[in-house]
């Protein structure tokens, strides 16, 4: 036992320390010639290559927690790398790669003054944030790992500074700070109980106590309130369609895959481990959520006509799986949770970044004269889509390639967001291949086979068949049917709807990117699960 | 050990701090101004506080003060960011009632 920062300490921080190092980097670049508009590169490129190191510093844990079979603990038992740190760890830079890439040059379009360096700070600060909640075996480190990502996301929530999306902001961040106090009260019940704040100390003294012991039963209430909070857990869900509709949509991509796999690793560390003793006071109280939660968010999506809102109550739905996970509680559940989080962020990333894309366009008829005209000064800037070699040849243009032509180039000028169901109509005429992705990824969110989202759900019923917890198993599955139904009504508009007015769709070269990687991995995952499901194993296997 | 000077039990103190916990709360609850409820959120973070350190004061540990003192620096960064977003929304719409916010809805 040493006080001084060991090798080791140093190895398992490593990520978090170079995420700090690049989020503050980033911020600070941009206030020099290098923040400047014109090289806009620059950031992301430098957030990228901050994340790139990030993934080399997991690769080396990864390697040898995977020679060595045992977990490396630092800083004398408050943090430690094992499988499960590794395989949430592995999600979040999914996430943050993604949200970096198609964040790219997306947020001038969302209205307001892009502060690039800003927001790219951020996304690294909160996936810092991420880090220690999945690493950390400390009440204190938790504690802060949670507030770093909630602070980070309260402000990115907020970005675009308009009215919606400061509304969404105000009202994750009351009912946030309003959560974690809650969350700070059990805490502190569960230090007066130990007298320690490692959670191995607070496991051994809620053994003792007895699951009986009313400090215990508050410590364990309080404690899930503000933690179930986080993950939009039916009763505490109600920011959640709020804070999706109203964020930039990379930030909702973001909110959606990084936070909610965040906070469930915060969920089974504090559950599975310290309050595993307490088991019989928490698992039906979690049962009780998890089959409400489902309830909630599949019903209530199905009504929805705004596909962000709609999408956010359909991850409340998933939330609701991943905590039946937790519920059957053996090492199938345990697995499957990893598993479901590791399919549901290349599909629901993908998702949104189609939803980002997409820009309602005037009906040209309808289109005021100046948007037209000025619309080639506006669209050269941003990426060379084909308008844009449309309109150096018009005599070639035929009547219909110039309605296209001049929605193009709309699509440039007024650049409002389209996000309604009815938005997507026909889609699939104007852009076949936004459709066909945005049907792989519908279809894995709906869990349909060959896809990664059939994976997720596969081992979440396994493991509860396999704990004998039958009506759950047949509740979960029913749910799968009513997603379907909404799910598709996305897909219906897009076959089947008449596009009026006809919907467009503004990319650059980082959605594209993005785009392929979150598709290639939504199949990928499900056609070849092996190698992904051995990156994620993170129970019965030593 | 010499024994802790001690003339308050360290009931009294937790349950100070569940009172000051509740009262946090219901003004949580029941407040409309958003400033007020802010400061009820603060004042549920400092009753956490004073349970953690009424139990480090019983343990004879810092662990329960350096948590407290934790809890100051984030409720401190949770206030900057929040006054920030409720200036925004306040430039936004001219109020701070929260009935008033009430753009996004099913």
């Amino acid at each position: 036992m040493s006080l001084y920062y060991t090798a080791s300490d140093h190895f398992v921080l490593l990520p978090a320390i170079l995420l700090a190092l690049f989020g503050c980097a980033v911020l600070l670049f941009d206030l020099t010639a290098l923040g400047s508009p014109r090289q806009r590169l620059w950031l992301p490129g430098l957030a990228l290559s901050g994340l790139g190191f990030t993934a080399v510093a997991l690769l080396r844990q990864h390697m040898l927690v995977a020679a060595q079979g045992v977990e490396i603990s630092a800083f004398r038992g408050a943090m430690a790398v094992d499988r499960f740190a590794l395989a949430f760890n592995w999600i979040f830079l999914v996430a943050a790669v993604l949200v970096v890439l198609f964040s790219y040059r997306h947020l001038r379009r969302e209205g307001g003054p892009d502060h690039a360096g800003e927001y790219l700070g951020l996304v690294l600060l909160a996936h810092c944030g991420m880090f220690f909640l999945a690493t950390s075996l400390d009440l204190v480190t938790l504690f802060i790992g949670l507030e770093l990502m909630a602070v980070c996301f309260y402000v990115l929530v907020g970005f675009a500074r308009d009215r919606r999306s400061s509304e969404a902001a105000i009202k994750y961040l009351l009912l946030g700070a309003f959560s974690s106090a809650f969350l700070l009260y059990g805490f502190s019940l569960l230090y007066g109980l130990a007298g320690s704040t490692r959670l191995k100390d607070i496991a051994d003294a809620v053994a003792n106590q007895g699951p009986g012991d009313p400090v215990v039963l508050l410590a364990v209430v309080t404690s899930a309130a503000g933690a179930l909070f986080k993950v939009a857990a039916v009763p505490f869900h109600a920011w959640a369609p709020d804070a999706y509709e109203g964020a930039p949509t990379p930030v909702t991509a973001y909110l959606a895959v990084g936070s909610t796999a965040a906070s469930f690793a915060f969920l089974a560390r504090l559950f599975v481990t310290p309050l595993a003793d307490a088991r019989e006071i928490w698992d039906p109280l979690l049962a009780v959520i998890a089959v409400a939660t489902l309830t909630i968010g599949n019903l209530a999506a199905v009504t929805q006509s705004n596909v962000k809102r709609l999408l956010a109550y359909s991850s409340i739905g998933h939330a609701g799986y991943v905590l039946l996970g937790l519920v059957a509680g053996n090492n199938t559940g345990l697995n499957g949770v990893a598993v479901y989080l590791l399919t549901y962020a290349p599909m629901t990333a993908g998702a949104f970044l189609i939803v980002a894309a997409m820009r309602r366009t005037a009906r040209p008829a309808a289109a005021p004269l100046e948007a037209v005209t000025a619309a080639p000064v506006a669209a050269s800037p941003r990426g060379r889509s084909g308008a844009t070699v449309m309109e150096a040849q018009p005599e070639l243009s035929s009547p219909r390639l110039e309605e296209r032509a001049s929605a193009d180039d709309a699509v440039a000028a007024t650049a409002e967001p389209a996000e309604d169901v009815d938005d997507f109509n026909g889609l699939m005429h104007r852009r076949p291949g936004y459709a066909i992705w945005m049907l792989i990824f519908l279809m894995s969110l709906a869990g349909i086979p060959p896809t990664a989202g059939f994976l997720g759900k596969y081992y979440i019923f396994l493991s509860l068949i396999e704990a004998g917890r039958y009506v759950l198993a047949v509740i979960a599955t029913l749910y799968v049917a009513v997603a379907l139904y909404y799910y598709f009504r996305i897909v219906r508009a897009m076959f089947a709807g008449e596009p009026d007015p006809p919907v467009g769709v503004a990319e650059n070269w980082g959605t594209k990117v993005a785009l392929t990687a979150a598709g290639v991995l939504t199949v990928g995952i499900g056609l070849y699960p092996e190698p992904f499901l051995r990156l994620v194993q993170i129970a019965g296997m030593r | 050990m010499p024994p802790l000077p001690q003339t308050v039990p360290l009931s009294w103190y937790l349950l100070l701090s569940a009172i000051l916990f509740g009262l946090g709360v219901a003004g949580f609850l029941f407040r409309k101004n958003i400033i007020t409820v802010f400061m009820s959120i603060e004042l549920m973070l400092n009753a956490v506080n004073l349970s953690f350190i009424a139990f480090s004061y019983q343990f004879r540990q810092v662990d329960g003060h350096i948590f407290a003192f934790f809890v100051m620096v984030v409720a401190a960064a949770e206030a900057a960011v929040g006054l920030g977003i409720i200036l925004t929304v306040f430039k936004n719409r001219a109020t701070l009632q929260i009935d008033e916010i009430s753009t996004l809805k099913n």
